[in-house]
């Protein structure tokens, strides 16, 4: 089971967190086009290997962080 | 030749030396009027119908690894045709319909095995959205029964229906044609129909690259030198993505790990597959005894086909919750898959914003059953360079316009599912 | 004369302590430190199984976890479990098993007929057969037969009583193993101050290590994503006993910092004719047995062998007075055939082993040909090398490398901070590889399975080349055994029958759990009533005196109705219904989410999120608000209260509490981190109630300090009170459609504000009502509720709250909104029906326009929700139609097939009692 560093906690065991899903995306202007809401809510590139993605320590501190961890092998590469 | 309990007698005398090959495995041709990228179900289904329906025979399967080692070989061998949304309903009733002739088609057991598939519900609401469904199948032409809590309790006697179950079992909605069949038949049955009829099923070669002239696709570049073709499909389920970012085409579909575990192998206990959406949880028996089990995601994106430990834990708890006779039987093992999870829960069997390039994907955990309709279905698209009337909705365009087909209400949260 | 076969000293039983057990009925004694696999040989008994496919007699393999035949079913009752492996079952007193999968009886099994049909059942044949009749339901027939013939043991049939636990351990170094190996880095670590935890699969050596938490009898299966390590723990099995409050099995849960393996190497055996025979086993075993359980496995032995370890085990057996007929040795005659002092047959192999029951001689030949020549025996001892256990290793993603001189896969490198030390690490014997021989009749590479070396072939021959589809196809190392003793041998003689190298066919995947883990043992005490916490509100007591039948509402148990003597729920769910409308009750609403909301930027926050507006409320003022998803559908509903000039407080449904919460917390630290807006979850922090009728002004003011006339206090206003003297804040707002108040009071006090309001609503006639008489409250009103009528496929605007959403800003969710499909003609929208001919409403039902029409029948929409309005004394519902909004006076089918039932409906708008809202501002 994962090992999750929280910044304010220590590293956690991942039933601790909720997963956010990728973190590399821009969320767009309010008053942007169509298309780039359209992309930022559905499109994803749902890499085979680094992932940066986001989790809620919602067991903990509830706070939410980035990790980047590769999908190939689940390796952590940078939490902060 | 055919298969059948006479020629098993006569390949008896002979000592089982004589059995020729199910399938080939043929080096890769330079060109194909036609070539299916990924070797599961769902690719070799849609070669066999090319060959079979619609005449298209100088056809390739190409597949990475061996065939059926993906989610075909992996899954809980569950079929059913028990959904809610039209399209939905009208897709998986077609393929349960191939399902009950598949044997027959192929000459290969598949074992479909008509045990009926019953959803528990354990709250009202539960209950209502069931018995909503359940109309809509009846409405749709699929059979479904509503089961009493005292009906239930009848005809799975092991099953917990005490009032003081930590989530009581009301009723359940029961598909008595949905079931189970044997996955790795349905992949060699497939794959040995579909190498009689002139397919080339090559193993051990992985798609490095997708080439597109001039707006159409032209071939692949593959670890075994490049293919030329002018249709080009891809059926690789959680790699969808990969696949079409080698055409430039970014997909509404995160890939997840979705575990499965089966018991040690005892005597009959089960003779439905049963399902529980209050507990997350799915069971049945196989028919070397062993109970095949699974439950939800692992909730991250993963494409290493393994998952940890909470997970199973939550399955195992569910089990026993509903059947604690069970608490004796070991976990015999525990193995994941890749699921392809969309943004609104439901496939993608369609022509892609290239010309001559289709895929069939993002059945998150949900292809199995779906297997003979997505071959089907695909292969008429790519017959005739436009889809069938039962996957017109399974566009990619879909999400843009707001056409979502979303069983579960979930949204655009892929593993939510 | 009992125990025959045990001697007279030596091993590390006790013979001080004998013990009884049966098997089969049969009474016989052993000593505390036999298995039962020992104390059966001790006994002479070596007939224990019958095989999977063919129902073959079967002996006692080996002596450990990688058993392929001897599994029994111990117990009976609820506490019988099957597939119990003989061999690592600690013997008590008054143990009871039993053998599996033979009828009637263990010598004569009518099963044995499969063996007679077996040449129509090799590898893979019910894929070739079984297609007739080619209707769907063909394969049930055959399938009905062929499951009571497959399975091994049989589970119990009532629950399972006893009690697991769950332990969690960190530590810096595990140990798995508890052989030389193991206990050396354990101790090496210990000394140089790390904190250390070895577990080893056998009970307790008696020996402590310094620095070391030992774990015995506990079995580590699997290495998950950062070094946790899933162990289990058999804690009680060997108690004929068991004290009371122990758990029978404990899974530990160990995150280690590195991991050091000593698993050991597992002997593998020869595929020869008749290498099943009971009385056959691995060399190691029939060693293990003489030296650890002081047992002669036999009188009159063969030894065969392509590597020296087996010359131990034969000079063992000479010791113990076993007579060594003979020791087969594959290879050329070398130093161990030399010196050990017995009749060895070089470069030669067992083509046959004669017998049926128990084998009763053997056949050699020389492995280059020519006679073979008889030699009696009763008792076959054979090693054909061994695999080094590299199942946590690949879990690991340890890979492996094929080393020749061994024969072996051994461990190459892993990228996780684990080590392999001893003979998992390959410190082994050379091996001259001898996979099969050459002879005719039932090869077993995979006993537990009956797989021969002719089905490898089949496979190999038929296509089925790789190694995942030779295990598939054949099925070995597919049993409970997993393929221990019979790995390795399969995929060499797949990669003979290939023409390829072993490690070009490679291995199969390592997946835990490494032996089976007891069910019961994985989720510890979370199963049953624990599956999941269950969540009571402060009243709960209170509702449950008074006879409340609960509802299951997520993990909340919520009052249902309150039936009195001799009322059903359903009439008592009226009765309150009615009650709320002619006078007054009260409902716990205390499950509602509730999150508080401050900070300087809290009124734009709230802008930005709610479709309304919401920063033009007033302090002390509260309003209806509803949340969309970013795709543009209803996300949930509730209620915005403004406490203070920076200060709010927000109600969501009790279903979406949590996701809300989540919602909030993900836009204000990831999206708009530069807003100062705090926000906190305070759902348990208050239990609330609220007070619904015309009379709900008389109860109020009877229990609060302020003014609460129309004037005061008029609808929507907030204010901060003391009710029945306690701090309380009084909302004015309505869920029923009537004068309606909500109390909260903070938790700890709910039941007696609840106490207090029952009180003083006496002279009002007021009562409590449950879930289902709100739900018909909300339903004559129109009030959607998140899941029924906002299922996640619907817009505000579907569901009559378009004039909600307003023009002038911006909100989450709206950018999508825009998207063709959700703006078009047709939309399912929110209606009203209502039964005619005063037949009820069914269940769940949908909406045609021609019941009568044959399949499929168009459906124009579906009832989301519906009563009985005792209030209107006519069935209604709240449905969604294909554009609903302009479809008002039609008539329509409510059919629910499922129920048999169908009712013509008038379609009308979803508000069916005071559409203007009088009753809610008076």
């Amino acid at each position: 089971m994962l090992l999750i560093n929280c910044p304010y906690c220590g590293p956690r065991a991942q039933s601790e967190f909720t997963y956010g899903g990728d973190a590399s995306l821009h969320r767009p202007a309010p008053d942007a086009s169509m298309d780039d809401w359209f992309a930022y809510v559905y499109l994803r590139d749902n890499p085979k290997g680094a992932h940066v993605e986001l989790w809620q320590h919602s067991a903990g501190c509830r706070s939410w962080i980035k990790v980047r961890r590769d999908t190939r092998t689940h390796d952590i590469l940078e939490s902060p | 030749m055919t298969y059948s309990i006479f020629s098993l007698a006569r390949h008896a005398l002979s000592g089982h030396k004589r059995w020729p090959l199910a399938f080939r495995s043929p080096a890769p041709a330079k060109a194909y009027d036609a070539v299916i990228v990924g070797g599961g179900g769902h690719g070799l289904a849609t070669a066999y119908y090319l060959a079979k329906r619609h005449g298209v025979r100088k056809v390739a399967v190409l597949e990475k690894g061996y065939i059926g080692g993906g989610n075909t070989g992996r899954n809980t061998t569950i079929v059913r045709s028990n959904y809610h949304l039209d399209a939905n309903a009208h897709f998986y009733e077609h393929s349960l319909k191939l399902w009950e002739g598949l044997g027959r088609e192929l000459n290969f057991n598949v074992m479909y095995s008509a045990r009926g598939v019953l959803n528990l519900v354990h709250t009202p609401a539960e209950m209502d959205a069931a018995m909503r469904r359940g109309n809509a199948m009846r409405l749709n032409g699929i059979d479904a029964q509503f089961l009493s809590h005292d009906e239930i309790a009848r005809r799975i006697p092991n099953l917990d229906c005490s009032p003081d179950a930590r989530f009581p079992i009301l009723g359940g909605l029961l598909q008595p044609r949905g079931g189970t069949v044997r996955h790795d038949a349905v992949a060699w049955g497939y794959a040995r129909a579909a190498d009689a009829l002139g397919v080339d099923i090559v193993q051990a070669c992985e798609v490095t690259g997708i080439r597109v002239d001039g707006g159409a696709v032209s071939g692949v570049e593959t670890t075994r030198g490049f293919v030329a073709t002018p249709r080009l499909a891809f059926a690789v389920a959680g790699h969808s993505s990969v696949l079409a970012a080698m055409a430039g085409i970014t997909l509404p579909i995160e890939t997840h790990v979705l575990q499965a575990m089966v018991s040690d192998p005892v005597k009959p206990v089960l003779d439905t597959v049963v399902t529980s959406g209050a507990v997350h949880f799915y069971v049945s028996q196989s028919d070397k005894g062993e109970l095949v089990m699974g439950g939800d995601l692992d909730f991250m994106n993963s494409y290493a086909q393994r998952g940890n430990l909470p997970i199973v834990e939550h399955v195992a708890a569910a089990c026993l919750s509903l059947f604690p006779s069970f608490g004796r039987l070991s976990l015999m093992r525990t193995w994941g898959g890749i699921c392809d999870m969309t943004m609104d829960g439901s496939p993608i069997i369609a022509k892609l914003p290239v010309q001559g390039l289709y895929m069939t994907g993002g059945w998150c955990y949900g292809g199995f059953k779906a297997t003979p309709a997505s071959g089907w279905l695909l292969a008429h698209t790519i017959a005739h360079d436009a889809p069938h009337e039962l996957n017109a909705a399974f566009t990619l365009e879909r999400f843009a316009q707001g056409r979502m087909i979303d069983e579960k209400g979930a949204g655009p949260i892929p593993w939510m599912h | 004369m009992t125990q025959p076969f045990r001697l007279a000293q030596g091993g590390a039983v006790d013979r001080a302590r004998p013990l009884a057990f049966t098997f089969d009925g049969a009474r016989f004694e052993g000593y505390a430190g036999d298995t039962l696999a020992s104390a059966l040989l001790a006994n002479g008994v070596h007939l224990v199984a019958r095989s999977f496919k063919y129902h073959r007699p079967r002996g006692i393999y080996t002596a450990g976890a990688e058993e392929p035949n001897a599994l029994v079913q111990l117990g009976m009752g609820a506490r019988s479990e099957p597939n119990v492996r003989a061999t690592t079952l600690e013997l008590f007193d008054g143990l009871s098993a039993e053998s599996q999968n033979r009828w009637p009886s263990l010598r004569f099994d009518a099963g044995a007929l499969n063996d007679a049909f077996s040449p129509l059942m090799p590898a893979g044949f019910y894929y070739k057969t079984f297609m007739w009749p080619a209707t769907p339901r063909g394969w049930l027939r055959y399938e009905h037969l062929i499951r009571r013939m497959a399975g091994m043991g049989r589970a119990a049939s009532e629950p399972d009583p006893d009690a697991y636990e769950h332990q969690y351990a960190h530590c810096d170094v595990l140990v798995v193993g508890g052989g030389p190996a193991g206990i050396e880095a354990a101790r090496f670590a210990a000394q140089a101050g790390r904190r250390v935890i070895l577990c080893d699969e056998g009970p307790p050596s008696g020996r402590d290590i310094a620095d070391v938490t030992l774990l015995s009898r506990t079995t580590a299966f699997g290495i998950y994503d950062d070094l946790m390590v899933g162990a289990l723990e058999r804690v009680t099995d060997h108690l004929a006993s068991p004290p009371e409050r122990e758990p029978r099995r404990r899974l530990w849960k160990i995150r280690a910092r590195e991991v050091v393996l000593a698993t050991g190497a597992i002997e593998r055996g020869i595929a020869y004719a008749g290498n099943d025979r009971p009385g056959t086993m691995l060399a190691g075993a029939a060693k293990t047995y003489l030296e650890r359980y002081a047992v002669r496995p036999g009188s009159r032995a063969v030894v065969f062998t392509n590597n020296d370890s087996a010359y131990a085990a034969a000079q063992a057996l000479m010791s113990a007075g076993v007579d060594v007929a003979a020791v087969v040795d594959a290879r050329p005659e070398g130093e161990a055939a030399r010196r050990c002092g017995l009749r060895v047959i070089a470069s030669s192999a067992i083509v046959n082993a004669n017998g049926r029951l128990r084998v009763s001689s053997v056949d050699v030949a020389p492995l280059d040909g020519g006679r073979a020549r008889c030699i009696d025996c009763d008792l076959v001892c054979v090693s054909g090398g061994f695999n080094p256990a590299v199942h946590l290793w690949s879990q690991a993603r340890g890979t492996l490398r094929y080393d020749e001189r061994l024969a072996a896969f051994l461990p190459d490198a892993c990228p996780l901070p684990v080590r392999i030390v001893g003979a998992a690490a390959g410190e082994l014997d050379a091996v001259r590889a001898l996979w099969s021989v050459r002879s005719k009749g039932k090869r077993f590479v995979d006993l537990m399975n009956d797989v021969t070396a002719d089905d490898v072939a089949l496979a190999a021959r038929e296509g089925y080349t790789a190694v995942e589809h030779l295990k598939r196809y054949t099925t070995l190392g597919m049993g409970p055994d997993q393929g221990k003793t019979s790995g390795v041998v399969g995929l060499a003689l797949l990669a003979e029958a290939r023409g390829v190298s072993i490690p070009d066919v490679g291995t199969t995947t390592f997946r835990p759990p490494y032996t089976p883990v007891t069910l019961g043992a994985v989720p510890g005490s979370e199963q049953g009533a624990h599956l999941a916490p269950t969540r009571r509100s402060a009243m709960h007591d209170w509702h449950a005196e008074r006879g409340a039948r609960f509802v299951t509402a997520g993990l909340w148990l919520r009052p249902h109705s309150y039936p009195r003597a001799g009322e059903s729920e359903d009439d008592a769910a009226n009765r309150e219904a009615r009650n709320v409308r002619a006078n007054v009750g009260v409902v716990d609403v205390s499950t509602l989410g509730k999150i508080e909301i401050a900070g300087r930027d809290a009124a734009a926050f709230l802008n930005r999120i709610y479709v309304n507006t919401i920063d033009s409320l007033a302090t002390g003022r509260c309003r209806y608000g509803v949340m969309l998803r970013d795709d543009g559908m209803v996300l949930d509903d509730g209620t915005v209260t403004r406490l203070g000039p920076s200060h709010y407080l927000l109600t969501t449904t009790t279903v979406n509490a949590v996701k809300v919460m989540q919602h909030i917390e993900y836009l204000l630290q990831v999206v708009w981190p530069e807003l100062a807006v705090f926000a906190t979850s305070v759902t348990e922090q208050w239990a609330a109630a609220a007070i619904s009728g015309p009379r709900a002004r008389d109860v109020v003011a009877a229990l609060v300090d302020i003014d609460v006339s129309n004037a005061a206090f008029p609808f929507l206003a907030v204010a901060s009170c003391r009710a029945a003297s306690l701090p309380a804040r009084l909302f004015r707002m309505s869920y029923s459609g009537e004068l309606a108040y909500e109390l909260h009071v903070r938790a700890d006090r709910g039941r007696e504000l609840w106490e207090a309001i029952v009180k003083a609503g006496e002279p009002f006639g007021l009562m409590p009502y449950g879930t289902e008489a709100m739900g018909t409250l909300r339903i004559e009103k129109g009030h959607i509720v998140v899941g029924p009528e906002a299922d996640g496929r619907t817009t505000a605007d579907d569901l009559g709250l378009g004039k909600l959403v307003s023009g002038a800003k911006w909100c989450v969710g709206k950018p999508l909104l825009a998207r063709p499909a959700l703006t078009e003609a047709g939309r399912w929208q929110l209606v009203g029906l209502t039964a005619l001919d005063g037949a009820p409403m069914p269940r769940a039902a949908k909406l045609v326009a021609d019941p009568a029409r044959a399949t499929p029948n168009p459906m124009l929409g579906h009832v989301t929700s519906w009563c009985y309005s005792p209030n209107l004394e006519k069935w209604i519902a709240l449905a969604l139609l294909a554009d609903g909004r302009r479809r008002h006076g039609e008539t329509l089918w409510a059919v629910s097939p499922l129920a048999g039932a169908r009712v013509r409906v008038k379609v009308g708008p979803s508000c069916f009692i005071d559409p203007e809202g009088a009753r809610l501002r008076g």
